[in-house]
């Protein structure tokens, strides 16, 4: 992928990669991004982590001493992987390959230490410089917690520093601790690492041996850590985090056919112990009266008015992605749409023109058309994310969701899906697990998407005339457009449910997830946070849509005929001596153009691909406003607007309707029965007709696989369903 | 095993846990990696914890333990063993 260079990944050695590097560890929800952006002062990049698809956030520091980079890590929970994420965090800690980090920073929740003091024993025993930021102080005063930082710093054996990201509190205190424990590079220095039993000890000697002086050895604590992982990881971890190597230097300590669950046992429990017992000592608390966010959140949470709320708050984010997006979607379209004209204008009319207005100005349109949905995608994602509204909306959608092998946050990105695929794919960030992600992602374009609209109202306009109604109430028209939603939202649900028993087969990541008290987000950090995301979607997967425009362009555009040019223009010349009027004359141009795309590639292709789709009740102008389509699908409108030589742009598609009414087939038989256009319309339903999504899924899936994949399944199912509802038709004599 | 439900000495699986109530972990039992990142998430013997929150349809259930909410579903809920606290119950 191009468009990284302005941040150069870390493995690939650009000058930001030679700084020694700072890991910002954390939990999930404590503040991490906060503190980050109170460090960086928001000046972040955004990249890829070394060989993953993970992102990024780092930014230079400056210290008295010198620059550093700080890294943003994904947040985990332990030192085990349970998830690509947390094993980006584990493999940084690490860094086998590279140069292992100069030190690291924790930030702590302070009202939720008796969980996170789990991840700083183990960071402690890291043997690598470490710094505590105990974030949400305000927090921990107002629930009545007392903590005593200088007994915490003690017992932990590193530095504790109280902060409150938020409002700016603590920057200066964390960046000084930072700046010592870079200068004296001291290591952490507990009293003495943590002991477990004597059984797990006798286990973990031997692997502490085996470490001791292999490629693997950081010294003795971190030998001690690395010897526990192992333990806790044996036999089921692969492909998360561990070395293969390390695996296969370890595997011979293990007793054969030992049973490991108690070991496992005891390594938690003690450390948690530990934890147990520092806190005791550190944290004085009184329980305070209930809060008024208590309050709210019985309210969000209550199965009644909870769901009530739940409806009403998916509701509003839909009406505001698709309608407030509007006038700047429209303000954009109208803005290409000009200096298209513009070009045509100005510009010698020939191939370069139409390059510049049809490929290169339509295909920064159509990067751009996305932007308004997608900043405020992320923009209302990262309010109810931050707010704590994610977790609990899941908490009321899982049921559902779960029945079809979904986690319960894939709802929103799913209901996006009724918008758009591609900010709906984006959405998917917010889910943990990979296999969550690639599931959601990849049935989530079968939700019915705005872009689909155009077409099956054209459609429906063209072969269910208005005045039919049924019961006096509602049109055939209405009912079969709700028809399509729901056979839409049926076969996401269906394909997820399929896709989840086949392809993602093996036990569904559980669904475990830490909900966290209500808050309000930082505006400031969540404008920066959608901006360095739109940017990204912009760089990468914009390229590649600016790309595929073109080439589809060049399909529909070339190769031109000379002998249609010579023929069009000698008659042009007829109508000119006739001194015919300019409406003949553009009904002349409109009849070339058609000419000239069915002489096409993508004419051609159409043609070619006409036995294959006439199962389905497609000609070959149909099939050729499907491969158009596949730029966007509303360009299907257009395409076959060019195809049948009609005015589409000035009136709205009502004479395109009227043309396709008109039109036959060679044997003179109607083209657009009904049952063509729901075969057309249930094809449209389920096909995967975006390059954009694909480029989409490309991008948030790190490969070419998936995008191939969904596009293979969608077109299969697409081409069945169509098949089944034209051939049964027929049977049933429905035409 | 015989289950008998509130008495002191009982233990029980958490999803057997009216709303409202509250217990400590006895232990957690099923598929090693999905015990194990229960474990970690702070659910080892000995921890006090409440049933909060139960969800529509009685799924998925949210539990207050260590000073932070979690959620899970009925089925990770099941393979974890408690016993009753010996406060009782608290609204």
């Amino acid at each position: 992928m191009t468009g990284l260079s302005a941040s150069p990944a870390p493995a690939s050695g650009g000058a930001s990669s030679q700084l020694p590097k700072v890991l910002l560890f954390g939990n999930p929800n404590v503040g991490k991004s906060s503190l980050f952006n109170l460090l960086s002062g928001g000046r972040a990049k955004i990249s890829n982590y070394p060989g993953s698809t993970v992102q990024q956030n780092h930014a230079a520091l400056a210290l008295p001493s010198g620059k550093v980079e700080l890294v943003d890590l994904p947040g985990t929970y332990s030192l085990r992987a349970h998830s690509i994420d947390e094993s980006v965090a584990i493999r940084a800690l690490y860094a086998w390959e590279g140069q292992p980090p100069a030190a690291l920073l924790l930030v702590l929740d302070a009202t939720t230490l008796r969980r996170g003091l789990y991840l700083a024993t183990q960071l402690a025993e890291s043997g690598l410089p470490l710094v505590v930021a105990l974030n949400m102080m305000d927090e921990a005063e107002s629930k009545g917690i007392a903590i005593d930082l200088e007994g915490l710093s003690r017992l932990l054996g590193v530095p504790v520093v109280p902060t409150v990201a938020k409002s700016g509190k603590g920057r200066v205190e964390v960046l000084k601790a930072l700046e010592q424990n870079l200068a004296e590079r001291k290591p952490v220095d507990r009293a003495e690492p943590l002991r477990f039993r004597a059984e797990t000890e006798a286990l973990l000697a031997p692997m502490e041996q085996a470490l001791r002086g292999g490629d693997f050895d950081r010294g003795a604590s971190a030998r001690r850590l690395l010897a526990q992982w192992f333990l806790l990881s044996a036999g089921r971890d692969e492909g998360l985090g561990m070395p293969p190597a390390l695996m296969q230097q370890l595997a011979p300590c293990l007793p054969a056919g030992s049973d490991l669950a108690a070991y496992e046992n005891d390594l938690i429990e003690s450390r948690y112990r530990e934890v147990d017992r520092i806190v005791d000592a550190c944290v004085r608390s009184r329980s305070l009266p209930q809060r008024r966010a208590a309050k709210l959140d019985a309210l969000l949470t209550h199965p009644l008015l909870g769901v009530l709320i739940f409806i009403v708050t998916m509701l509003l984010m839909f009406e505001a992605l698709f309608s407030w997006s509007e006038p700047l979607v429209s303000g954009i379209e109208s803005l290409v749409e000009a200096l298209q004209a513009g070009l045509v204008q100005w510009m010698p009319a020939g191939p370069l023109r139409d390059l510049l207005s049809e490929g290169v100005v339509a295909g920064v349109g159509n990067v751009l058309v996305f932007v308004p949905q997608i900043a405020l995608l992320f923009l209302l994602l990262g309010f109810l994310d931050d707010s704590g509204y994610l977790a609990r909306a899941a908490f009321l959608a899982d049921r559902v969701m779960s029945s079809v092998g979904l986690h319960g946050k894939a709802f929103v990105a799913l209901l996006s899906g009724f918008g758009c695929a591609v900010p709906a794919v984006l959405a998917t960030r917010s889910l943990e697990s990979r296999r969550d992600r690639l599931l959601t992602m990849l049935v989530l374009p079968l939700m019915s998407c705005s872009a689909r609209l155009p077409v099956y109202i054209l459609i429906i306009s063209t072969v269910f005339p208005r005045q039919q109604r049924l019961f006096g109430l509602v049109s055939e028209g209405s009912l079969m457009m709700m028809g399509l939603y729901a056979f839409s939202i049926l076969s996401t649900l269906g394909a997820a449910a399929l896709l989840g028993r086949t392809l993602f087969r093996g036990p569904a990541p559980t669904f475990l997830l830490e909900m966290p008290p209500l808050r309000l987000p930082q505006f400031t950090h969540l404008l920066r946070q959608a901006g360095r995301r739109v940017l990204g979607f912009v760089r990468e997967a914009g390229t590649i849509i600016l790309a595929l425009t073109i080439v589809i362009w060049a399909l529909l555009a070339f190769p031109k005929s000379e002998a249609v040019e010579r023929d069009f223009a000698a008659r042009r010349q007829r109508l000119e001596s006739q001194g015919a009027t300019s409406e003949a004359q553009q009904a002349l141009a409109r009849e070339e153009a058609s000419a000239q795309l069915a002489h096409s590639f993508g004419g051609r292709l159409g043609k070619a691909l006409e036995p294959l789709v006439a199962p389905l009740g497609f000609d070959w102008r149909i099939t050729l406003g499907v491969v158009g389509s596949f730029t966007a699908r509303e360009v299907f409108v257009s395409t076959l607007g060019i195809v049948f030589g009609s005015e589409t742009e000035d009136d709205e598609g009502a004479s395109l309707r009227e043309r396709l009414r008109e039109a036959k087939r060679p044997n003179g038989e109607a083209l657009m029965t009904p049952l063509v256009g729901v075969s057309l319309m249930v094809f449209f339903v389920l096909a995967c007709q975006c390059m954009s999504t694909l480029a989409v899924v490309r991008r948030e899936s790190g490969s070419w696989k998936w995008p191939l994949f969904m596009f293979a399944y969608m077109s299969v199912f697409a081409y069945g369903a169509a098949l089944l509802v034209y051939q049964l038709g027929r049977w049933a004599g429905w035409a | 095993m015989q289950v008998i439900l509130n008495t002191m000495s009982a233990v029980f699986r958490l999803a057997e846990l009216r709303k409202g109530q509250r217990a400590v972990v006895e232990r957690v039992e099923g598929e090693r990696s999905t015990a194990c990142r229960l474990l970690e998430l702070g659910l080892v013997a000995g921890t006090e914890l409440r049933l909060t929150h139960v969800a529509p349809f009685g799924d998925p259930l949210r539990v207050e333990l260590r000073g932070y909410g979690l959620l899970l579903r009925r089925k990770e809920a099941h393979s974890i063993w408690v016993k009753a606290h010996p406060a009782g119950e608290e609204r």
